[in-house]
């Protein structure tokens, strides 16, 4: 198998543009061909991601030979011209025509459009002011003439984010088009005719759409622009940077502007193998999280009298040196967000400063199953070994998702498989009802009750409708951890149907932590622990003259020995106790320690009750590297610049080296992410055997009282890191429960429901296809989310109607 | 107002008409006109719900066809054509006299007096295909021909006074709501009244049987059949493309494609 | 260009559709079937369809909707190999100012049309059939839906028709106001329940039209005269008309002559005879301008009297014939007047999709309006000239042409009529002169 596409036997076509012989791929758009002999064609309707259209005229080129040795008598829009063989193209440059047809259609393009340059957001980086100078006329016959505008009042909001302002719209339908052939949300639409068509919404239904903002970047002009960047800067006072997304696993390409040391927007960038050019809403707008008032700038330790007090950043290292040799047997519990270098960093540290492999990233359920099935079927997979990747996403006749909900936890696998369900690409999916996301990928749902999901698996091997074979791609998600025997059964049907399979976590640090070995049965590179030899290995990489021989504990094994006194200190980065799978027995486990070290960009419970507080930087102000569900790796740079605002690693490399110091542990022996990345190479990736794949048996699905409780993450809810944008926050989804039609005729449109763990009364909605044994609630989208205020998924959990 | 069942159940008819359902949407439109007196939220929610697109994919449709309507409508929708032949011949001055008349503008409602039976909606139309019958107006898009402003003032006062009232090559006139029925593809069973043709339509009709013209018989012998000889074929080759425009594109598309059909190829409209 | 009209005595009218409009309940099955109604389906199913194909290739027939596309060869265009269902779609869209021959036929006699559907649908093997009428003309959809209930209810439409294995279900759709969808793609998005704006070409129709499957999309005179080409034959057809335009047509006069109406000729007739029939320009008046084919074929004037009225014929002279539709406008009408409204109508129609259109609509209008109320300068008639340059063959589809034709046409033929606006402050015409009840004066 290969993961680049073969690209043999292109027909090239050979077309000859402005006197220039160029050869491009047969299909190729006369417009695109254009680029290749440096010809700029004024466009605005086209976009290459989107489908031809035509309408707007600009790109105009006289034809005078189509190939044929007959010219076209018109010009014609090289937008929607292929390329023939021996075709000859004048644009602009060389021909009169053309350049008249151009010039015609901008002055036409301009009678109606407001000359409000100078406080329009696109000035300065718009397509229209760029193609108005460089093809246009300088003087306005239209107003020279007495013309009479057309005008609207001023904008109108399409969504909570997206403001329209129809003066300026010059109704090229990039933001429609996007809207129903991309996201598959065609919320907006054009609205009546002429030279009165506009882009519109249904009164009571806004643009709701987690792509919305992509709508916005592609507008040609200031039509569209967001509530939380209007009027905030203009283009040509940023600086912009590339970088990748911290919201998801996706790994998508970001370009983030920034003025004066502060972000002021981010936007898609273009990164064909992944995300193309679109992002989620969330990698758009969410980032002024590392911005709030609760930001920790400075280290802190506990004083004598029991509170936080500023410390340096010297004394903060020997206190938590200190503290945590004293505290006895220590771990580390880290996120799944974090940079692949500063995961190799709490992973040097738990192994070689704290002599343990007591480390977890999972800040969520999880099993030993699961650390098993990373070992063996994860773990130094990437696209330049097999693995799957998005490319093949549109090449898979069928994309089996196991637990997985790309629109709401990978917004660029939903857009990647929305584009391969238009190539044929069949999506199955095992799920408890058929989502809106399913339905735009015209999915089939193989309707699944928390828990069940190893009999649908097994099911999917040979099935007369949606069976799986070598053309099939199975996608699974983290979430099938809480379900004893999901990920080996998913692993079994891969070797079985010879169906290729790929674990999509949600967090953008997951993966890198899996490769850089923060689990308590892998070292970096793939290293299992149980293996003498590769525990060698990496002791010699490290300098140390070995490591703990024996598996660590997991996140909760860690949690449960906090609290029963085996374990005396913790060094925490990253964790939200109420992500966690128990989170009152984090919190209770925070609390028994003895000594504990949070490493943290933000004042949460944890930092409140933690004995050394340590301020890191957020990834504006790293370098570092996102490794994609994939395997694919996206490093990035620094964005700003702020010395004081330290990576994890630099802050773990201190506390090593205080606890050396004291005679405990070595030093991680890198201080900085160059020096870590220097450091993972020459460590490089495991090359022995593999460990084999977890053969879990299901458990028998619990009968018992009450509903099973089936629960994700919605993409826009409460989570930490999209505080500080009212405006995105108001485009989440509405927080209701989903229940069957019999369960909503029973209790009726407002529902209790109760865990072990507590109840929530919500709206309740039916869910199509949603077995009546099953209620589904948002992660994250109230209180202090399912897991800490109701109960754990696959639970049972009782549904009562409103008592009023 | 609240839609039916029994409207929903015939929203869910006119789509399974087609063997796409969307196809069904500019009938649907017209029904709920039929039922609300004009295209109404609750319509477009409908018929959304109904075929499965957006409320916005509705509107757009809704707001992009002209005889949609977002106010409510009168019981008789008279319009009056003002596009340039009815215009130049009398159209234009009906139109004026109607709206002075009425004491409405374009595309506004009668108020209704104590006296009347009938609120009229008055707005000029384009061409209605009615040309030999100049100036025409439509009444609940019944045809209304060889109209004056004295014949037009005296319809809108027939129509509001409740008089019964025929189209001049058509049926007696019902409501503009029991039209939009019709145009949902419900039939009213009028379709026998009125004649199989205005005087104009039969104009030269009239002249060929008055002169004994036919077209020639299926035998080559009919009656005034001219002898003239059929010139020689020439230039056999243009026949296929109209004009190089076609040729060009001709060249760009599949050999098997209708390389007539391109935009030269202007169909009825253009 | 051949100016002979060969098959009849030239000038003579030739009534094959029209011919019968007048009788008594000419829109029902017992009339149409004591006319010999549906004898030439009999004939068709009797063909194999590409027979019927040839015949229809043979008899030279046109599209009557305006471009003259030659109708046979369409059908052939359908790729018979691909396994999509194939569709026919009647144009009975009939919306281009002056153009009113459609909707008397379908009144009249709608079992000719229906007649025509089967027998084309049978020849390209389609299974459905639309017609597809613009929603303005109620009654004439009443007589085509009762047209179409009687075909059913007479076994000539539906399952296995008269025993020979072919089926057909016909549905009749109502439009909701839009001139756009005259054109063919735009008529197909309306018919797919979309906005009507035309489509990007290639894929043509035949390829991929409606529900992407092969589509032909005719015009209503078109389809009703295949039946009459397969109840007499091709030749007998071909044996009319001139050499390359073949046939009969139906030519609608309308405007300023003594008896307008419907006048059915071969083509190639003068508009010189036709006015003749129709008694004459109005009394007292003489011809100034015309359509030869609707607002969007070029203005001409009285010295196109003797042109021949066939593809060739018109567009020799810098026009198009167009769908026959003979307005005609005498010396009391002010071209400048009827070309702003016409330009107004454009403006109305255009569907919004494409700049040149959308936008050089809107502009053209209030330079016109402008020059109409005598406001402006001479140099403003060039500026409308080159604004017509920037649209013509600029615009995603032919409307946008189509709204150029008056107005690059009427500065061609009247330009004095324009500077005399300008002289004058404003119009020097009467509108009541041109009127109907001018005689009585314009407050009859």
């Amino acid at each position: 198998m290969t993961t680049t596409p073969e690209k043999t036997d292109v027909d090239l076509v050979s077309v000859t543009i402005d006197g220039i012989q160029v050869s491009v791929p047969k299909d190729t758009l006369v417009i695109r061909a254009a680029e290749q002999v440096g010809v700029q064609i004024p466009r605005f309707c086209d976009h290459p991601l989107l489908a031809p259209v035509g309408a707007c005229r600009q790109c105009l080129v006289d034809v005078p030979d189509a190939g044929n040795g007959r010219g076209f008598p018109k010009p014609q829009a090289s937008c929607t011209l292929p390329v023939a063989e021996g075709m000859v193209v004048n644009t602009q440059a060389t021909s009169e025509v053309a350049d008249k047809a151009q010039q015609g259609v901008m002055e036409f393009l301009l009678i109606n459009h407001p000359l409000d340059c100078p406080v329009c957001d696109k000035g300065g980086e718009c397509p229209l002011q760029n193609q108005a100078m460089s093809n246009g006329r300088a003087e306005s016959r239209f107003s020279a003439s007495g013309g009479v505008k057309r005008t609207y009042p001023k904008p109108i909001n399409i969504s909570a984010q997206v403001l329209l302002d129809r003066e300026r719209c010059v109704l090229c339908a990039r933001c429609t088009r996007f809207s129903e052939e991309i996201a598959g949300d065609p919320f907006i639409a054009l609205i009546e005719r002429g030279a009165l068509q506009q882009v519109g919404i249904y009164e009571k239904e806004p643009l709701q759409s987690y792509f919305s903002g992509n709508t916005i970047q592609i507008c040609p002009v200031g039509a569209l622009t967001s509530a939380e960047y209007r009027f905030r800067s203009r283009p040509f006072d940023l600086v912009s940077s590339p970088s990748v997304g911290e919201h998801d696993a996706c790994g998508s390409a970001i370009r983030v502007d920034h003025r004066r040391g502060k972000v002021m927007r981010r936007l898609a960038g273009n990164d064909p193998e992944v995300n193309e050019e679109w992002i989620t809403d969330k990698d758009r707008f969410a980032f002024h999280y590392a911005t709030q008032d609760d930001r920790i700038t400075y280290p802190q330790v506990r004083d004598e009298d029991g509170s936080l007090r500023p410390a340096s950043w010297p004394e903060a290292f020997a206190v938590a040196a200190r503290g945590l040799r004293d505290a006895g047997p220590s771990a580390v519990l880290m996120g799944g967000r974090h940079t692949v270098e500063d995961a190799f960093a709490y992973s040097t540290f738990a192994r070689v400063a704290l002599g343990t492999n007591d480390i977890d990233f999972r800040a969520r359920p999880h099993s030993a199953e699961e650390a098993d099935f990373l070992a063996s079927s994860v773990v130094l997979t990437g696209p330049g070994g097999g693995a799957v990747t998005y490319a093949d996403l549109e090449r898979a006749a069928t994309v089996v998702l196991v637990g997985l909900e790309p629109e709401d936890e990978a917004g660029a696998i939903f857009l990647r498989l929305r584009k391969a369900t238009k190539h044929g690409t069949r999506v199955v999916a095992v799920a408890p009802f058929r989502s809106r996301g399913l339905e735009k990928l015209g999915g089939h749902l193989i309707a699944t009750l928390p828990g069940e999901e190893v009999a649908a698996i097994d099911g999917l091997l040979g099935h007369a409708d949606h069976g799986v074979d070598a053309s099939s791609v199975v996608l699974v998600g983290d979430r099938m951890a809480s379900v004893p025997g999901a990920l080996s059964a998913a692993a079994a049907l891969a070797a079985t149907s010879g169906a290729r399979l790929a674990w999509v976590p949600r967090r953008a640090g997951d993966r890198g932590a899996v490769e850089a070995g923060c689990l308590p049965n892998l070292l970096p590179g793939g290293r299992p622990v149980a293996d003498a030899s590769a525990r060698v290995d990496a002791a010699a990489a490290w300098g140390v003259d070995s490591l703990p021989d024996v598996a660590g504990r997991d996140g909760a094994a860690i949690v449960a020995a906090l609290a029963s006194g085996e374990l005396g200190g913790v060094v925490i980065g990253g964790i939200d106790p109420d992500d966690t799978a128990d989170p009152a027995a984090t919190r209770a486990a925070l609390a028994a320690a003895r000594f504990v070290v949070a490493v943290e960009l933000r004042e949460t419970d944890v930092t409140r009750g933690a004995d050394v507080v340590f301020p890191v930087a957020p990834v504006t102000d790293k370098a570092g590297t996102f490794v994609t569900w994939e395997g694919r790796t996206r490093p990035f740079e620094a964005v700003l610049s702020n010395p004081a605002s330290l990576p994890d690693l630099r802050i773990l490399a201190g506390i090593a080296e205080e606890l050396a110091q004291l005679g405990h542990g070595s030093p991680l022996g890198f201080r900085t992410v160059p020096e870590a990345r220097a450091r993972m190479i020459e460590m490089g990736a495991w090359d022995g055997e593999r460990p084999a794949a977890p053969t879990v048996s299901a458990v028998p699905a619990g009968s018992g009282e009450g509903l099973a409780l089936a629960t994700w993450k919605q993409m826009i809810d409460d989570g930490s890191m999209q505080d500080g944008d009212k405006h995105l926050a108001a485009t989440a989804r509405p927080t209701v429960a989903r229940v069957s039609r019999a369960v909503l005729d029973a209790v009726g449109p407002t529902v209790t429901v109760t865990g072990d763990r507590g109840s929530v009364t919500l709206p309740a909605v039916v869910a199509d296809d949603l077995a009546d044994g099953v209620v589904w609630l948002p992660a994250r989208s109230f209180g202090r989310g399912v897991l800490a205020d109701v109960a754990s998924p696959g639970s049972r959990v009782t549904v009562k109607g409103d008592p009023s | 107002m609240t839609l039916t069942q029994e409207t929903h159940d015939e929203l869910r008819a006119i789509a399974a008409r087609y063997p796409e359902a969307r196809s069904g949407l500019l009938p649907m439109l017209h029904l709920v006109q039929s039922v609300e007196g004009r295209v109404t939220p609750e319509g477009i929610e409908a018929c959304a719900a109904i075929l499965g697109i957006t409320a916005a994919e509705v509107s757009g449709v809704a707001t992009f066809y002209t005889m949609y309507k977002r106010k409510p409508v009168g019981d008789y929708h008279v319009g009056v054509c003002t596009n340039t032949l009815c215009a130049v011949m009398g159209g234009d001055l009906i139109f004026e006299r109607l709206k002075g008349h009425l004491d409405v503008g374009n595309d506004e409602t009668t108020e209704r007096r104590p006296e009347d039976k009938a609120s009229i909606t008055l707005e000029h139309i384009e061409c209605n295909a009615a040309c030999d019958y100049a100036p025409v107006m439509m009444v609940n898009w019944e045809f209304m021909d060889n109209m004056t402003p004295q014949s037009a003032t005296q319809l809108v006062d027939d129509l509001r006074s409740g008089a019964e009232v025929h189209s001049t090559r058509g049926p007696r006139l019902g409501t503009w709501r029991e039209a939009e029925r019709v145009l949902a593809g419900f039939p009213d069973g009028r379709a026998d009244e009125g004649p199989s043709a205005g005087p104009a339509s039969l104009a030269g009709r009239e002249i060929a049987r008055e002169r004994g013209w036919t077209a020639p018989s299926s035998n080559g012998t009919a009656g005034e059949t001219a002898g003239e000889v059929p010139e020689e074929p020439a230039q056999r080759e243009q026949a296929v493309a109209e004009s190089d425009d076609t040729v060009a594109e001709q060249a760009v598309v599949e050999d098997k494609s209708p390389s007539g059909e391109t935009a030269a190829d202007k169909d009825e409209a253009q | 260009m051949s100016d002979s009209v060969t098959g009849s005595v030239k000038g003579t009218l030739t009534p094959v559709l029209t011919d019968n409009w007048g009788s008594e309940r000419s829109w029902t099955l017992a009339a149409y079937e004591a006319q010999g109604g549906y004898g030439a389906l009999r004939n068709a199913l009797a063909m194999a369809p590409d027979d019927v194909i040839s015949a229809v290739k043979d008899s030279g027939l046109r599209g009557r909707g305006g471009a003259g596309f030659p109708t046979g060869m369409k059908w052939s265009f359908i790729p018979q190999d691909n396994p999509k269902p194939k569709y026919l779609v009647v144009n009975a869209d009939e919306s281009e100012p002056g153009t009113c021959k459609d909707i008397p036929l379908m009144m009249a006699t709608p079992h000719t049309l229906v007649e025509g559907v089967i027998i084309s649908s049978y020849a390209i093997r389609a299974n459905t059939a639309f017609i597809y009428i613009r929603g303005e003309v109620l009654h004439v959809i009443r007589r085509v839906q009762a047209a179409v209930a009687e075909a059913y209810a007479a076994g000539h439409l539906g399952k296995d028709i008269h025993g020979s294995g072919y089926d057909l279900d016909l549905v009749v759709h109502a439009g909701a106001g839009a001139y756009i969808c005259g054109e063919e793609t735009a008529l197909l998005e309306g018919l797919e329940g979309r906005r009507g704006q035309p489509r990007l070409r290639p894929p043509f129709p035949a390829v991929a039209g409606l529900y992407a499957s092969p589509t032909v999309i005719n015009n209503v005179e078109s389809i009703a005269s295949v039946p009459s080409i397969l109840e007499h034959g091709a030749e007998w057809f071909a044996s009319m008309g001139t050499e390359k335009s073949k046939g009969y047509g139906i030519f609608s006069l309308s405007g300023h002559v003594t008896r307008p109406g419907q006048y059915e000729a071969p083509l190639g007739i003068t508009l010189r005879e036709l006015i003749d029939l129709a008694g004459g320009v109005r009394e007292g008046h003489s011809l100034k301008f015309w359509t030869p084919g609707g607002s969007s074929t070029p203005l001409l004037t009285a010295d196109h009297l003797d042109v021949p009225l066939d593809f060739e014929g018109v567009g020799a002279v810098g026009s198009m014939l167009g769908t026959r539709a003979l307005q005609i406008f005498d010396e009391t009408t002010c071209v400048v007047r009827a070309v702003l409204r016409w330009t107004e109508f454009y403006k109305h129609e255009s569907c919004g999709k494409c700049t040149p259109c959308r936008e050089g609509t809107w502009w053209l209008v209030q330079t016109l309006a402008a020059l109409e109320r005598g406001q402006g300068t001479e140099a403003d008639l060039d500026l409308l000239l080159d604004q017509c340059d920037n649209i013509l063959g600029r615009s995603f589809c032919a409307l946008g042409d189509g709204a150029t034709s008056p107005i690059s046409s009427s500065i061609a033929h009247f330009r004095e009529e324009y500077l005399a606006h300008l002289q004058h402050g404003g119009c020097p015409f009467d509108p009541a002169a041109s009127t109907t009840f001018a005689a009585e004066g314009a407050l009859a």
